[in-house]
């Protein structure tokens, strides 16, 4: 589209604007740093594409052709039709729309919907919403599902909608939507793949009737989710009608335009972010498990992500750590229940049987340098040991 | 599940991680083959109980939820200590 100009990996902090900072940012899962190419790509949409792309206008004709642009290159990136990419507000509405429209357009056909136990929580939470029974898929210790399991578990019943995520973004593990996509093929029901964790890092593939991308974790601008749904699948609107029958509205022109553009510039040096990254992570693994006593390092060591890495302490309070990292100037993720809003903890680390207090989880956009990732696991023993001994639990 | 209980440590009440902080505590002191009982009101005991068990070579033999007191009551068994790392 634009501006091909790769992001290249030694530039250092994400933003072209943002000011040099001592402060590392480890929780790029879902918002990665903006990328220059977004930046430039949205201030250039907000010059061309501001108007209302329903209109007969020149304006408006101008936006439409910067939208229309958008989805024809995201289109070509996950190998679909230009007409079968719709963008969404968020990563969220979209998975919502997926599942929603599906229970919608196969209310006749089934009322269950056969997801893994560690899907997204929005995925999950529309299947109930929309009334279906959801069967949870049981996970390994790994956080991947038996690709078995979940076939004779579309056999229990008339099943709606089937649900699995390429990749968990909690936990970096790959899972095996080939040979789901074959089984749920076989049996004739949609498979709603969420690529939100994967796409802009590594390939999904071609094995999904519904594909939710999330820009946002790629780099983009906020603003903007991607659904594909294939020609076929069968889909019905549940919002009242209107000219964008999926996301009632219509997307921002802006936010669409540099998701295209941002997902065409990560693909275009993804290799060599590829291999930087997985080098960290295999950094990280290897000396958390070697520099913190009584840890754990979750998901699968090989089938993974490149940038995600996930781990628990015993006997830590997730969110003192969490707040102890960020005042030391690291900003982690965790999925410990006294971090996130709910009280619940991370359905997803319960669903694999590990410790699911004491969690961090370490995400690395492409602007992530050596010296962060250095520094940060130089901080994070005496973090947990004094977490710790706030706690009366050293030598347990 | 109705293995035998033995030592109870009553954890209600506590925010994950003090329910496992105090089973672990509890566990230090104990025979191996000794059954020590968490009872906790934090949801995480469920998930957490267990996968310290793991960490640490004991065997989980008992599991319940008392619904109407939202408490969860855990029998571990105590194996041969694996020491801290």
């Amino acid at each position: 589209m634009t501006d091909p100009t790769p992001f290249s990996a030694p530039v250092t902090t994400g933003g072209a604007a943002a000011p040099a900072s001592s402060r590392a940012w480890l929780d790029a899962s879902g918002a990665a740093r903006v990328h220059p190419v977004a930046r430039r790509a949205f201030e250039q949409a907000l010059d061309d594409g501001w108007a209302d792309p329903r209109r007969l206008s020149t304006e408006g004709r101008r936006a439409r052709a910067l939208l229309d642009g958008a989805r024809e290159a995201i289109a070509a990136v996950v190998g679909a039709r230009t007409e079968e990419v719709h963008v969404a507000p968020s990563h969220t509405a979209a998975l919502h729309a997926a599942v929603l429209g599906t229970a919608a357009g196969r209310r006749r056909t089934g009322t269950r919907a056969v997801a893994s136990a560690v899907e997204r929580a929005a995925v999950l939470h529309a299947g109930e919403h929309a009334g279906l029974d959801v069967v949870r898929v049981p996970v390994a210790r790994t956080g991947a599902v038996d690709a078995d399991v979940f076939a004779a578990s579309l056999d229990d019943g008339p099943t709606a909608l089937a649900a699995l995520q390429h990749a968990n973004g909690e936990v970096g593990t790959l899972q095996p939507t080939e040979a789901v996509h074959a089984a749920t093929t076989a049996r004739g029901v949609p498979l709603l793949v969420d690529g939100g964790a994967s796409v802009g890092h590594v390939d999904v593939g071609a094995s999904w009737d519904l594909l939710a991308l999330d820009p946002r974790d790629w780099g983009s601008v906020p603003g903007a989710g991607v659904l594909v749904v294939r020609r076929g699948a069968r889909w019905r609107p549940v919002a009242p009608e209107d000219e964008d029958r999926f996301f009632p509205g219509g997307p921002s022109v802006p936010a669409a335009f540099a998701a295209a553009a941002s997902l065409e510039a990560v693909l275009a040096d993804r290799a060599e972010a590829d291999r930087r990254r997985r080098a960290l992570v295999d950094l990280v693994r290897a000396r958390v498990a070697a520099d913190v006593p009584d840890v754990e390092v979750v998901g699968h060591a090989e089938h993974r992500l490149p940038h995600v890495v996930t781990f628990s302490c015993l006997y830590v309070d997730g969110e003192a750590l969490v707040t102890e990292l960020d005042r030391a100037g690291f900003a982690v993720g965790s999925g410990s229940a006294c971090t996130s809003s709910s009280l619940e903890p991370s359905h997803v680390l319960a669903a694999m049987g590990v410790l699911t207090h004491g969690n961090v989880r370490i995400g690395l956009d492409r602007g992530v340098t050596v010296d962060e990732v250095e520094r940060f696991l130089a901080v994070l023993p005496g973090a947990v040991a004094g977490v710790r001994a706030l706690l009366g639990a050293q030598s347990l | 599940m109705s293995a035998d209980a033995g030592t109870v440590v009553d954890a209600r009440g506590l925010r994950c991680p003090l329910p496992v902080i105090r089973l672990a505590a509890a566990a230090l002191d104990a025979a191996p083959g000794a059954h020590l009982t968490v009872l906790a009101t934090d949801p995480a005991a469920e998930h957490d109980v267990p996968a310290w068990a793991r960490m640490r070579g004991h065997a989980v033999v008992g599991s319940a939820y008392d619904e109407a007191a939202g408490t969860w009551s855990l029998t571990v068994e105590v194996r041969g200590q694996v020491p801290a790392a």
